[in-house]
Protein backbone atom coordinates (compact mmCIF):
# COMPACT_ATOMS: atom_id res chain seq x y z
CA UNK A 1 0.00 0.00 0.00
CA UNK A 2 2.87 2.57 0.33
CA UNK A 3 4.44 2.31 -3.15
CA UNK A 4 0.34 2.76 -4.61
CA UNK A 5 -0.10 5.92 -1.97
CA UNK A 6 3.22 7.42 -2.78
CA UNK A 7 3.84 7.22 -5.88
CA UNK A 8 0.88 9.05 -6.59
CA UNK A 9 1.43 11.83 -4.17
CA UNK A 10 4.96 11.72 -5.64
CA UNK A 11 3.34 12.43 -8.96
CA UNK A 12 0.94 15.37 -8.05
CA UNK A 13 4.34 16.65 -6.79
CA UNK A 14 6.51 16.41 -9.61
CA UNK A 15 3.33 17.74 -11.39
CA UNK A 16 3.55 20.82 -9.65
CA UNK A 17 7.61 21.33 -9.48
CA UNK A 18 7.40 23.17 -12.84
CA UNK A 19 5.96 26.58 -11.26
CA UNK A 20 8.26 26.45 -8.17
CA UNK A 21 11.76 24.84 -9.98
CA UNK A 22 13.04 26.26 -13.23
CA UNK A 23 15.82 24.60 -14.11
CA UNK A 24 15.68 21.30 -16.02
CA UNK A 25 18.43 19.58 -13.75
CA UNK A 26 16.78 20.07 -10.12
CA UNK A 27 13.59 18.74 -11.51
CA UNK A 28 15.30 15.89 -12.82
CA UNK A 29 16.86 15.96 -9.09
CA UNK A 30 13.42 15.73 -7.52
CA UNK A 31 12.71 13.42 -9.78
CA UNK A 32 15.55 11.05 -8.92
CA UNK A 33 14.90 12.02 -5.15
CA UNK A 34 11.26 10.82 -5.38
CA UNK A 35 12.13 7.28 -6.73
CA UNK A 36 14.59 6.59 -4.56
CA UNK A 37 11.66 7.01 -1.48
CA UNK A 38 9.57 5.11 -3.50
CA UNK A 39 11.60 2.32 -3.65
CA UNK A 40 12.70 2.84 -0.02
CA UNK A 41 9.08 2.96 1.37
CA UNK A 42 8.28 -0.53 -0.91
CA UNK A 43 11.47 -2.31 0.58
CA UNK A 44 10.19 -1.21 4.24
CA UNK A 45 6.42 -2.64 3.26
CA UNK A 46 8.77 -5.95 2.93
CA UNK A 47 10.09 -5.36 6.29
CA UNK A 48 6.75 -5.18 8.09
CA UNK A 49 6.31 -1.35 8.13
CA UNK A 50 2.90 -0.73 6.53
CA UNK A 51 2.53 3.56 6.76
CA UNK A 52 -1.40 3.60 6.11
CA UNK A 53 -3.82 1.06 6.94
CA UNK A 54 -6.54 1.66 4.41
CA UNK A 55 -9.30 -1.41 4.29
CA UNK A 56 -9.34 -2.26 0.88
CA UNK A 57 -12.17 -5.53 1.47
CA UNK A 58 -9.57 -7.76 0.53
CA UNK A 59 -9.42 -6.09 -3.10
CA UNK A 60 -5.51 -5.73 -2.86
CA UNK A 61 -3.22 -8.32 -1.44
CA UNK A 62 0.24 -7.81 -1.29
CA UNK A 63 2.64 -10.92 -1.14
CA UNK A 64 6.27 -11.08 -1.38
CA UNK A 65 6.21 -11.62 -5.30
CA UNK A 66 3.99 -8.76 -6.02
CA UNK A 67 6.32 -6.42 -3.56
CA UNK A 68 9.73 -7.80 -4.73
CA UNK A 69 8.50 -7.07 -8.18
CA UNK A 70 7.79 -3.44 -7.35
CA UNK A 71 11.42 -3.04 -5.87
CA UNK A 72 12.91 -4.37 -9.18
CA UNK A 73 10.24 -2.29 -11.40
CA UNK A 74 11.23 0.97 -9.16
CA UNK A 75 14.98 0.21 -9.20
CA UNK A 76 15.17 -0.06 -12.69
CA UNK A 77 12.68 3.04 -13.15
CA UNK A 78 15.85 4.70 -10.66
CA UNK A 79 18.51 3.40 -13.01
CA UNK A 80 16.68 4.92 -15.88
CA UNK A 81 16.24 8.32 -13.99
CA UNK A 82 19.80 8.20 -12.82
CA UNK A 83 21.27 7.40 -16.47
CA UNK A 84 18.38 9.38 -19.02
CA UNK A 85 16.63 12.06 -16.70
CA UNK A 86 18.07 14.96 -18.51
CA UNK A 87 17.23 13.28 -21.86
CA UNK A 88 13.25 13.07 -20.33
CA UNK A 89 13.09 16.76 -18.97
CA UNK A 90 14.34 17.75 -22.76
CA UNK A 91 12.04 16.33 -24.34
CA UNK A 92 9.86 18.67 -24.62
CA UNK A 93 8.73 22.25 -22.57
CA UNK A 94 7.20 20.46 -19.26
CA UNK A 95 10.02 18.79 -17.98
CA UNK A 96 7.92 18.13 -14.81
CA UNK A 97 4.96 16.86 -16.18
CA UNK A 98 6.84 13.74 -18.30
CA UNK A 99 8.49 12.57 -14.60
CA UNK A 100 4.69 13.19 -13.21
CA UNK A 101 3.14 10.94 -15.93
CA UNK A 102 5.94 8.36 -15.26
CA UNK A 103 5.41 7.86 -11.33
CA UNK A 104 1.41 7.69 -12.26
CA UNK A 105 2.38 4.62 -14.38
CA UNK A 106 4.39 3.31 -11.97
CA UNK A 107 1.28 3.46 -9.68
CA UNK A 108 -0.74 1.08 -12.10
CA UNK A 109 2.38 -1.08 -11.50
CA UNK A 110 2.16 -0.89 -8.09
CA UNK A 111 -1.58 -2.01 -8.21
CA UNK A 112 -1.63 -4.28 -11.28
CA UNK A 113 0.84 -6.54 -9.15
CA UNK A 114 -1.64 -6.58 -6.23
CA UNK A 115 -4.80 -6.83 -7.53
CA UNK A 116 -7.48 -9.22 -5.90
CA UNK A 117 -10.26 -8.65 -7.78
CA UNK A 118 -10.89 -8.22 -11.47
CA UNK A 119 -11.94 -4.48 -11.03
CA UNK A 120 -8.42 -3.87 -9.93
CA UNK A 121 -6.88 -5.60 -12.79
CA UNK A 122 -8.60 -3.00 -14.82
CA UNK A 123 -7.65 0.01 -13.02
CA UNK A 124 -4.06 -1.14 -12.57
CA UNK A 125 -3.87 -1.73 -16.44
CA UNK A 126 -5.57 1.72 -17.33
CA UNK A 127 -3.23 3.37 -15.14
CA UNK A 128 -0.63 2.17 -16.57
CA UNK A 129 -1.70 2.37 -19.79
CA UNK A 130 -3.10 6.05 -20.00
CA UNK A 131 -0.39 8.10 -18.99
CA UNK A 132 1.68 6.19 -21.76
CA UNK A 133 -0.42 7.48 -24.35
CA UNK A 134 0.37 10.59 -23.20
CA UNK A 135 4.42 9.93 -22.73
CA UNK A 136 4.59 7.80 -25.89
CA UNK A 137 3.52 11.67 -27.77
CA UNK A 138 5.73 13.73 -25.94
CA UNK A 139 7.61 14.66 -28.49
CA UNK A 140 4.40 16.65 -30.03
CA UNK A 141 6.52 18.26 -33.14
CA UNK A 142 7.58 14.92 -34.01
CA UNK A 143 5.12 13.47 -36.38
CA UNK A 144 6.75 9.49 -35.40
CA UNK A 145 6.19 10.23 -32.02
CA UNK A 146 2.66 11.32 -33.21
CA UNK A 147 1.68 8.52 -34.93
CA UNK A 148 3.22 6.36 -32.29
CA UNK A 149 0.64 7.90 -29.52
CA UNK A 150 -2.46 7.71 -31.87
CA UNK A 151 -1.47 3.80 -32.91
CA UNK A 152 -0.09 3.01 -29.28
CA UNK A 153 -3.67 4.75 -28.40
CA UNK A 154 -5.76 2.58 -30.85
CA UNK A 155 -4.32 -0.33 -29.95
CA UNK A 156 -4.33 -0.16 -26.09
CA UNK A 157 -7.87 1.45 -26.18
CA UNK A 158 -9.05 -1.96 -28.33
CA UNK A 159 -7.81 -4.45 -26.17
CA UNK A 160 -9.11 -3.09 -22.75
CA UNK A 161 -12.22 -3.37 -25.01
CA UNK A 162 -11.37 -6.64 -25.67
CA UNK A 163 -10.30 -7.53 -21.69
CA UNK A 164 -13.35 -5.71 -20.70
CA UNK A 165 -15.99 -8.27 -22.66
CA UNK A 166 -13.65 -10.94 -21.20
CA UNK A 167 -14.63 -9.80 -17.24
CA UNK A 168 -18.13 -9.65 -18.20
CA UNK A 169 -18.03 -12.98 -19.42
CA UNK A 170 -16.29 -14.01 -16.06
CA UNK A 171 -18.57 -12.16 -13.80
CA UNK A 172 -21.30 -13.84 -16.00
CA UNK A 173 -19.75 -17.45 -15.39
CA UNK A 174 -19.07 -17.06 -11.93
CA UNK A 175 -21.65 -18.50 -9.40
CA UNK A 176 -21.43 -16.06 -6.35
CA UNK A 177 -21.18 -13.19 -8.78
CA UNK A 178 -17.92 -11.93 -7.64
CA UNK A 179 -15.29 -10.55 -9.12
CA UNK A 180 -12.64 -11.92 -6.88
CA UNK A 181 -10.53 -14.16 -8.63
CA UNK A 182 -10.03 -16.91 -6.12
CA UNK A 183 -13.96 -17.25 -6.53
CA UNK A 184 -14.41 -17.18 -10.42
CA UNK A 185 -13.01 -20.67 -11.20
CA UNK A 186 -13.82 -22.62 -7.75
CA UNK A 187 -14.97 -26.19 -8.43
CA UNK A 188 -14.96 -26.49 -11.95
CA UNK A 189 -12.93 -28.83 -13.04
CA UNK A 190 -14.68 -28.22 -16.91
CA UNK A 191 -14.84 -24.74 -17.80
CA UNK A 192 -18.38 -23.76 -18.83
CA UNK A 193 -18.40 -22.17 -22.65
CA UNK A 194 -18.82 -18.54 -20.99
CA UNK A 195 -15.56 -19.06 -18.76
CA UNK A 196 -13.48 -20.16 -21.79
CA UNK A 197 -14.50 -17.59 -23.60
CA UNK A 198 -13.83 -14.73 -20.78
CA UNK A 199 -10.47 -16.40 -20.29
CA UNK A 200 -9.42 -16.46 -24.00
CA UNK A 201 -10.29 -12.61 -24.40
CA UNK A 202 -8.26 -11.68 -21.13
CA UNK A 203 -5.65 -13.58 -22.77
CA UNK A 204 -5.64 -12.40 -25.78
CA UNK A 205 -5.73 -8.66 -24.08
CA UNK A 206 -2.72 -9.57 -22.16
CA UNK A 207 -0.65 -10.43 -24.78
CA UNK A 208 -1.55 -7.35 -26.21
CA UNK A 209 -0.53 -5.57 -23.51
CA UNK A 210 2.92 -7.53 -23.46
CA UNK A 211 3.47 -7.48 -27.20
CA UNK A 212 3.03 -11.60 -27.21
CA UNK A 213 3.11 -12.60 -31.25
CA UNK A 214 0.67 -12.33 -33.38
CA UNK A 215 -0.44 -9.28 -30.98
CA UNK A 216 2.66 -7.95 -31.03
CA UNK A 217 2.60 -5.37 -33.98
CA UNK A 218 2.18 -2.73 -32.44
CA UNK A 219 5.37 -3.00 -30.51
CA UNK A 220 7.91 -2.19 -33.02
CA UNK A 221 6.43 0.76 -34.12
CA UNK A 222 5.07 2.49 -30.87
CA UNK A 223 8.84 1.76 -29.58
CA UNK A 224 10.78 3.25 -32.61
CA UNK A 225 8.20 6.18 -32.55
CA UNK A 226 8.22 7.41 -29.06
CA UNK A 227 11.15 9.31 -27.70
CA UNK A 228 13.86 7.24 -26.86
CA UNK A 229 14.05 7.74 -22.58
CA UNK A 230 10.13 6.77 -22.75
CA UNK A 231 10.77 3.50 -25.00
CA UNK A 232 13.62 2.82 -22.67
CA UNK A 233 10.26 2.55 -19.69
CA UNK A 234 7.94 0.99 -21.89
CA UNK A 235 10.32 -2.11 -22.67
CA UNK A 236 11.47 -2.77 -19.38
CA UNK A 237 9.27 -1.93 -16.65
CA UNK A 238 5.75 -1.49 -17.80
CA UNK A 239 6.07 -4.83 -19.94
CA UNK A 240 6.71 -6.06 -16.42
CA UNK A 241 4.32 -4.55 -14.93
CA UNK A 242 1.81 -6.04 -16.99
CA UNK A 243 3.31 -9.49 -17.40
CA UNK A 244 2.90 -9.51 -13.05
CA UNK A 245 -0.57 -9.28 -14.24
CA UNK A 246 -0.55 -12.25 -16.36
CA UNK A 247 0.46 -14.04 -13.95
CA UNK A 248 -0.89 -13.09 -10.96
CA UNK A 249 -4.22 -13.43 -13.14
CA UNK A 250 -3.43 -17.07 -14.13
CA UNK A 251 -1.58 -18.51 -10.99
CA UNK A 252 -4.33 -17.44 -8.78
CA UNK A 253 -7.60 -17.13 -10.45
CA UNK A 254 -7.00 -20.42 -13.27
CA UNK A 255 -4.50 -22.80 -12.25
CA UNK A 256 -7.37 -25.57 -11.73
CA UNK A 257 -7.79 -25.31 -15.41
CA UNK A 258 -4.33 -25.44 -16.31
CA UNK A 259 -4.68 -28.41 -18.77
CA UNK A 260 -7.52 -26.32 -21.00
CA UNK A 261 -5.61 -23.51 -21.37
CA UNK A 262 -1.90 -24.19 -21.22
CA UNK A 263 -1.33 -25.30 -24.74
CA UNK A 264 -3.02 -22.26 -26.10
CA UNK A 265 0.52 -19.98 -24.36
CA UNK A 266 3.03 -22.59 -25.23
CA UNK A 267 1.58 -21.73 -28.80
CA UNK A 268 1.65 -17.79 -28.09
CA UNK A 269 5.01 -19.04 -26.48
CA UNK A 270 6.48 -20.54 -29.09
CA UNK A 271 5.62 -17.95 -32.05
CA UNK A 272 6.52 -14.98 -30.01
CA UNK A 273 9.70 -16.51 -30.02
CA UNK A 274 10.14 -17.23 -33.64
CA UNK A 275 8.37 -13.74 -35.13
CA UNK A 276 10.80 -12.01 -32.49
CA UNK A 277 13.67 -13.90 -33.25
CA UNK A 278 13.67 -13.91 -36.53
CA UNK A 279 12.50 -10.49 -37.66
CA UNK A 280 14.81 -9.18 -35.41
CA UNK A 281 17.55 -10.31 -37.91
CA UNK A 282 16.50 -8.10 -40.19
CA UNK A 283 15.92 -4.90 -38.90
CA UNK A 284 18.35 -1.78 -40.10
CA UNK A 285 18.15 0.37 -36.76
CA UNK A 286 19.41 -1.05 -32.91
CA UNK A 287 15.96 0.78 -32.03
CA UNK A 288 13.94 -1.40 -33.76
CA UNK A 289 16.00 -4.33 -33.26
CA UNK A 290 15.68 -4.16 -29.61
CA UNK A 291 12.32 -3.23 -29.69
CA UNK A 292 11.80 -6.86 -31.31
CA UNK A 293 14.11 -8.45 -29.03
CA UNK A 294 11.70 -7.44 -26.49
CA UNK A 295 9.23 -8.98 -27.93
CA UNK A 296 11.70 -12.50 -28.34
CA UNK A 297 12.21 -11.98 -24.69
CA UNK A 298 8.85 -12.07 -23.76
CA UNK A 299 8.66 -15.33 -25.70
CA UNK A 300 10.88 -17.09 -23.13
CA UNK A 301 8.81 -14.97 -20.12
CA UNK A 302 5.65 -16.86 -21.58
CA UNK A 303 7.35 -20.15 -20.26
CA UNK A 304 7.02 -19.20 -16.42
CA UNK A 305 2.90 -18.60 -17.30
CA UNK A 306 3.06 -21.98 -19.17
CA UNK A 307 4.01 -23.51 -15.85
CA UNK A 308 3.74 -21.53 -12.86
CA UNK A 309 5.75 -23.33 -10.70
CA UNK A 310 8.06 -22.26 -7.63
CA UNK A 311 10.96 -22.19 -10.44
CA UNK A 312 8.67 -20.12 -12.72
CA UNK A 313 8.21 -17.07 -10.18
CA UNK A 314 11.69 -17.20 -9.25
CA UNK A 315 12.42 -16.92 -12.63
CA UNK A 316 9.96 -14.51 -13.75
CA UNK A 317 12.15 -11.80 -10.58
CA UNK A 318 14.81 -12.80 -12.38
CA UNK A 319 14.06 -12.22 -15.76
CA UNK A 320 12.29 -9.21 -15.38
CA UNK A 321 15.70 -7.64 -13.72
CA UNK A 322 18.23 -9.02 -15.70
CA UNK A 323 15.97 -7.76 -18.99
CA UNK A 324 15.43 -4.39 -17.77
CA UNK A 325 19.26 -3.55 -16.47
CA UNK A 326 20.72 -4.81 -19.55
CA UNK A 327 17.94 -2.74 -21.53
CA UNK A 328 17.71 0.31 -20.11
CA UNK A 329 21.51 0.51 -20.08
CA UNK A 330 21.34 0.14 -23.50
CA UNK A 331 18.79 2.73 -24.54
CA UNK A 332 20.14 5.18 -22.38
CA UNK A 333 23.36 5.20 -24.95
CA UNK A 334 20.91 4.91 -27.48
CA UNK A 335 19.25 7.90 -26.12
CA UNK A 336 22.48 10.10 -26.49
CA UNK A 337 22.95 8.91 -30.33
CA UNK A 338 21.39 10.76 -33.17
CA UNK A 339 21.30 8.09 -35.45
CA UNK A 340 20.12 4.74 -34.17
CA UNK A 341 21.23 2.31 -37.23
CA UNK A 342 23.86 -0.06 -36.89
CA UNK A 343 26.95 1.63 -38.15
CA UNK A 344 26.32 4.64 -35.62
CA UNK A 345 28.36 2.48 -33.25
CA UNK A 346 31.32 1.88 -35.50
CA UNK A 347 34.52 2.53 -33.78
CA UNK A 348 32.56 3.25 -30.65
CA UNK A 349 35.17 0.90 -28.41
CA UNK A 350 38.45 3.12 -29.59
CA UNK A 351 36.05 6.44 -28.83
CA UNK A 352 34.38 5.22 -26.08
CA UNK A 353 36.03 2.84 -24.33
CA UNK A 354 33.89 2.53 -20.89
CA UNK A 355 30.27 2.89 -22.96
CA UNK A 356 31.55 -0.06 -25.16
CA UNK A 357 32.94 -2.37 -22.60
CA UNK A 358 29.51 -1.62 -20.77
CA UNK A 359 27.12 -2.06 -23.52
CA UNK A 360 28.52 -5.31 -24.35
CA UNK A 361 28.02 -6.90 -20.95
CA UNK A 362 24.48 -5.57 -21.75
CA UNK A 363 24.34 -7.39 -25.03
CA UNK A 364 26.14 -10.44 -23.76
CA UNK A 365 23.48 -10.72 -20.82
CA UNK A 366 20.43 -10.29 -23.99
CA UNK A 367 21.76 -13.04 -25.89
CA UNK A 368 22.10 -14.92 -22.81
CA UNK A 369 25.69 -15.99 -22.55
CA UNK A 370 27.28 -17.88 -19.38
CA UNK A 371 27.96 -15.63 -16.07
CA UNK A 372 25.38 -12.59 -17.16
CA UNK A 373 22.12 -12.52 -15.59
CA UNK A 374 20.51 -12.96 -18.63
CA UNK A 375 21.76 -16.90 -18.86
CA UNK A 376 20.46 -17.89 -15.45
CA UNK A 377 17.36 -15.94 -16.42
CA UNK A 378 16.35 -18.06 -18.89
CA UNK A 379 18.21 -20.79 -17.46
CA UNK A 380 15.57 -20.81 -15.15
CA UNK A 381 13.03 -20.77 -17.89
CA UNK A 382 13.82 -23.71 -19.37
CA UNK A 383 13.99 -25.49 -16.21
CA UNK A 384 10.57 -24.87 -15.07
CA UNK A 385 9.19 -26.12 -18.02
CA UNK A 386 11.34 -29.08 -17.74
CA UNK A 387 10.12 -29.69 -14.50
CA UNK A 388 6.69 -30.16 -15.90
CA UNK A 389 7.98 -32.74 -18.30
CA UNK A 390 6.34 -31.76 -21.33
CA UNK A 391 6.25 -29.26 -24.15
CA UNK A 392 10.03 -30.45 -24.66
CA UNK A 393 10.08 -29.59 -27.99
CA UNK A 394 9.19 -25.61 -26.77
CA UNK A 395 12.83 -26.27 -25.07
CA UNK A 396 14.58 -27.30 -28.29
CA UNK A 397 12.53 -24.11 -29.90
CA UNK A 398 13.90 -21.79 -27.24
CA UNK A 399 17.50 -22.51 -27.62
CA UNK A 400 17.23 -22.52 -31.39
CA UNK A 401 15.85 -18.76 -31.35
CA UNK A 402 18.50 -18.18 -28.06
CA UNK A 403 20.96 -19.20 -30.81
CA UNK A 404 19.21 -16.88 -33.51
CA UNK A 405 19.26 -14.02 -30.90
CA UNK A 406 23.09 -14.07 -30.67
CA UNK A 407 23.66 -13.20 -34.56
CA UNK A 408 21.55 -9.57 -34.24
CA UNK A 409 23.30 -9.02 -30.51
CA UNK A 410 26.68 -9.60 -32.05
CA UNK A 411 26.11 -7.45 -34.71
CA UNK A 412 26.52 -4.58 -32.50
CA UNK A 413 29.24 -5.76 -30.75
CA UNK A 414 31.31 -6.44 -34.00
CA UNK A 415 30.57 -2.99 -35.19
CA UNK A 416 31.84 -1.61 -31.98
CA UNK A 417 34.97 -3.40 -32.16
CA UNK A 418 35.84 -4.35 -35.20
CA UNK A 419 34.73 -1.80 -37.74
CA UNK A 420 36.30 1.20 -38.57
CA UNK A 421 34.05 4.60 -38.47
CA UNK A 422 33.85 7.81 -37.91
CA UNK A 423 31.86 7.24 -34.69
CA UNK A 424 29.07 10.36 -33.79
CA UNK A 425 29.88 12.34 -31.11
CA UNK A 426 28.31 12.11 -27.91
CA UNK A 427 27.62 14.17 -24.53
CA UNK A 428 28.67 11.84 -22.04
CA UNK A 429 29.44 13.45 -18.79
CA UNK A 430 31.61 11.29 -16.65
CA UNK A 431 28.61 10.50 -14.07
CA UNK A 432 26.22 8.55 -17.21
CA UNK A 433 29.27 6.31 -17.91
CA UNK A 434 29.94 5.68 -14.18
CA UNK A 435 26.71 4.86 -13.39
CA UNK A 436 26.49 2.56 -17.01
CA UNK A 437 29.03 0.70 -15.68
CA UNK A 438 27.55 0.32 -12.51
CA UNK A 439 24.51 -1.15 -14.28
CA UNK A 440 27.10 -3.77 -15.92
CA UNK A 441 28.50 -5.15 -12.44
CA UNK A 442 24.71 -5.58 -11.63
CA UNK A 443 23.95 -7.94 -14.66
CA UNK A 444 26.73 -9.49 -13.55
CA UNK A 445 26.56 -10.04 -10.24
CA UNK A 446 22.76 -11.10 -11.25
CA UNK A 447 24.48 -13.83 -13.23
CA UNK A 448 26.91 -15.35 -10.09
CA UNK A 449 24.44 -14.42 -6.97
CA UNK A 450 21.08 -14.41 -8.12
CA UNK A 451 20.10 -15.93 -4.66
CA UNK A 452 20.50 -12.55 -3.71
CA UNK A 453 17.86 -11.34 -5.58
CA UNK A 454 15.36 -14.37 -4.90
CA UNK A 455 16.22 -15.26 -1.51
CA UNK A 456 13.71 -11.96 -1.09
CA UNK A 457 10.93 -14.14 -2.14
CA UNK A 458 11.25 -16.30 1.29
CA UNK A 459 11.69 -13.30 3.10
CA UNK A 460 9.12 -11.60 4.20
CA UNK A 461 7.79 -9.96 7.63
CA UNK A 462 4.33 -8.97 6.25
CA UNK B 1 -36.40 -12.61 -19.85
CA UNK B 2 -33.32 -15.02 -20.29
CA UNK B 3 -30.14 -13.64 -19.80
CA UNK B 4 -29.07 -15.33 -23.13
CA UNK B 5 -30.79 -12.57 -25.13
CA UNK B 6 -28.72 -9.85 -23.35
CA UNK B 7 -25.87 -11.86 -24.29
CA UNK B 8 -26.17 -11.60 -27.90
CA UNK B 9 -27.31 -8.10 -27.96
CA UNK B 10 -23.81 -7.22 -25.88
CA UNK B 11 -22.19 -9.37 -28.32
CA UNK B 12 -23.41 -7.85 -31.67
CA UNK B 13 -22.96 -4.21 -30.31
CA UNK B 14 -19.64 -5.26 -29.79
CA UNK B 15 -18.85 -6.76 -33.02
CA UNK B 16 -19.96 -3.72 -34.80
CA UNK B 17 -17.55 -1.81 -32.98
CA UNK B 18 -14.81 -4.45 -32.99
CA UNK B 19 -15.88 -4.03 -37.07
CA UNK B 20 -15.63 -0.42 -37.05
CA UNK B 21 -12.35 -0.68 -35.44
CA UNK B 22 -11.35 -3.06 -38.27
CA UNK B 23 -12.21 -1.09 -41.42
CA UNK B 24 -13.13 2.42 -40.68
CA UNK B 25 -10.58 4.89 -41.44
CA UNK B 26 -10.74 8.02 -39.56
CA UNK B 27 -9.47 8.48 -36.34
CA UNK B 28 -12.36 10.11 -34.67
CA UNK B 29 -14.68 7.27 -35.93
CA UNK B 30 -12.46 4.72 -34.69
CA UNK B 31 -12.12 5.77 -31.45
CA UNK B 32 -16.57 6.20 -31.68
CA UNK B 33 -16.40 2.07 -32.14
CA UNK B 34 -14.15 1.67 -29.23
CA UNK B 35 -17.12 3.89 -27.12
CA UNK B 36 -19.24 1.48 -28.72
CA UNK B 37 -17.44 -1.63 -27.37
CA UNK B 38 -17.18 -0.49 -24.30
CA UNK B 39 -20.71 0.15 -23.93
CA UNK B 40 -21.77 -3.13 -24.73
CA UNK B 41 -19.60 -4.20 -22.09
CA UNK B 42 -21.66 -2.12 -19.50
CA UNK B 43 -24.96 -3.09 -20.74
CA UNK B 44 -23.89 -7.03 -20.37
CA UNK B 45 -22.19 -5.83 -16.95
CA UNK B 46 -25.89 -4.71 -16.01
CA UNK B 47 -27.50 -7.68 -16.87
CA UNK B 48 -25.20 -10.24 -15.67
CA UNK B 49 -25.74 -8.05 -12.21
CA UNK B 50 -29.44 -8.45 -12.34
CA UNK B 51 -29.30 -12.05 -12.97
CA UNK B 52 -27.12 -12.46 -9.59
CA UNK B 53 -29.10 -10.62 -8.10
CA UNK B 54 -31.60 -12.76 -8.71
CA UNK B 55 -30.46 -15.69 -8.29
CA UNK B 56 -28.70 -14.80 -4.79
CA UNK B 57 -30.88 -11.94 -3.66
CA UNK B 58 -32.52 -14.58 -0.95
CA UNK B 59 -29.23 -14.72 0.88
CA UNK B 60 -27.58 -11.83 0.37
CA UNK B 61 -30.01 -8.13 -0.02
CA UNK B 62 -26.59 -6.59 -1.92
CA UNK B 63 -26.16 -9.52 -4.26
CA UNK B 64 -24.96 -8.26 -7.68
CA UNK B 65 -24.24 -5.02 -6.79
CA UNK B 66 -20.67 -5.01 -7.83
CA UNK B 67 -21.88 -5.39 -11.64
CA UNK B 68 -22.97 -2.12 -11.46
CA UNK B 69 -19.88 -0.57 -9.47
CA UNK B 70 -17.80 -1.52 -12.15
CA UNK B 71 -19.94 0.10 -15.20
CA UNK B 72 -19.07 3.03 -13.10
CA UNK B 73 -15.41 2.95 -13.38
CA UNK B 74 -16.07 1.75 -16.83
CA UNK B 75 -17.59 4.96 -17.89
CA UNK B 76 -15.23 7.14 -15.90
CA UNK B 77 -11.88 5.26 -17.66
CA UNK B 78 -13.63 5.60 -20.62
CA UNK B 79 -13.83 9.20 -20.44
CA UNK B 80 -10.40 9.75 -18.89
CA UNK B 81 -9.31 7.88 -22.34
CA UNK B 82 -11.56 10.04 -24.41
CA UNK B 83 -10.25 13.06 -23.24
CA UNK B 84 -6.47 11.66 -23.81
CA UNK B 85 -7.19 10.31 -26.95
CA UNK B 86 -9.48 14.10 -28.53
CA UNK B 87 -6.02 15.44 -27.51
CA UNK B 88 -4.11 12.91 -29.45
CA UNK B 89 -5.84 13.32 -32.30
CA UNK B 90 -5.93 16.76 -31.96
CA UNK B 91 -2.05 17.63 -31.67
CA UNK B 92 -1.53 15.21 -34.85
CA UNK B 93 -4.35 17.26 -37.00
CA UNK B 94 -2.20 20.25 -36.24
CA UNK B 95 0.46 18.63 -37.50
CA UNK B 96 -0.48 17.12 -40.59
CA UNK B 97 -4.34 18.44 -41.22
CA UNK B 98 -5.56 15.04 -41.39
CA UNK B 99 -7.33 12.79 -39.19
CA UNK B 100 -6.84 9.86 -41.49
CA UNK B 101 -5.27 6.48 -39.83
CA UNK B 102 -3.54 5.63 -43.09
CA UNK B 103 -0.97 7.42 -42.14
CA UNK B 104 -0.04 5.61 -39.63
CA UNK B 105 2.17 3.48 -42.33
CA UNK B 106 5.20 5.71 -42.58
CA UNK B 107 6.30 3.97 -39.33
CA UNK B 108 7.44 1.48 -41.28
CA UNK B 109 10.31 2.44 -43.15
Amino acid sequence: MNAIIISAVLGVIMMFSGIFLKKNSSIAALAILGIIILLAVTIMEMSGYHFFAVDTHGMLFFDAFGLLFNCVAFAGTLALFLLNAKDIAAIGNNPGEYFALIFFVLCGIAIASSFNTLLMLFIGIEIISIPLYILTGSDKRNLKSNEASLKYLLLGAFSTGLMLLGIAFLYGASEKGSFFIDELAIGKAAASPLLMAGLLLITTSLAFKVSAAPFHFWAPDVYDGAPTPVTSFMATVVKGGAFIAFIRLFGDAFVELKSQWQIFIAILAAATLLIGNITAVFQQSVKRMLAYSSVAHIGFMLFALLTLNTLAREGTILYIAAYSAATIGLFAILAKMKDHGFEGFNGMARQYPKLALAATIFLLSLAGIPLTGGFLAKYYMIASVMQTGHFLWLVILSLFCAAISIYYYFRVIQAMYFKEGQGQHLEVSAGFSGWLIVLAIIVILLGIFPQWLIDRLYIIYL
Amino acid sequence: MPINYYIFLSVALFCIGVAGVLTRRNAIIVFMCIELMLNAVNLLLVAFSKMHHLALAATDPNAGINGQLFVFFIMVVAAAEVSVGLAIIAMLYRNTHSVDINFLNRLKH
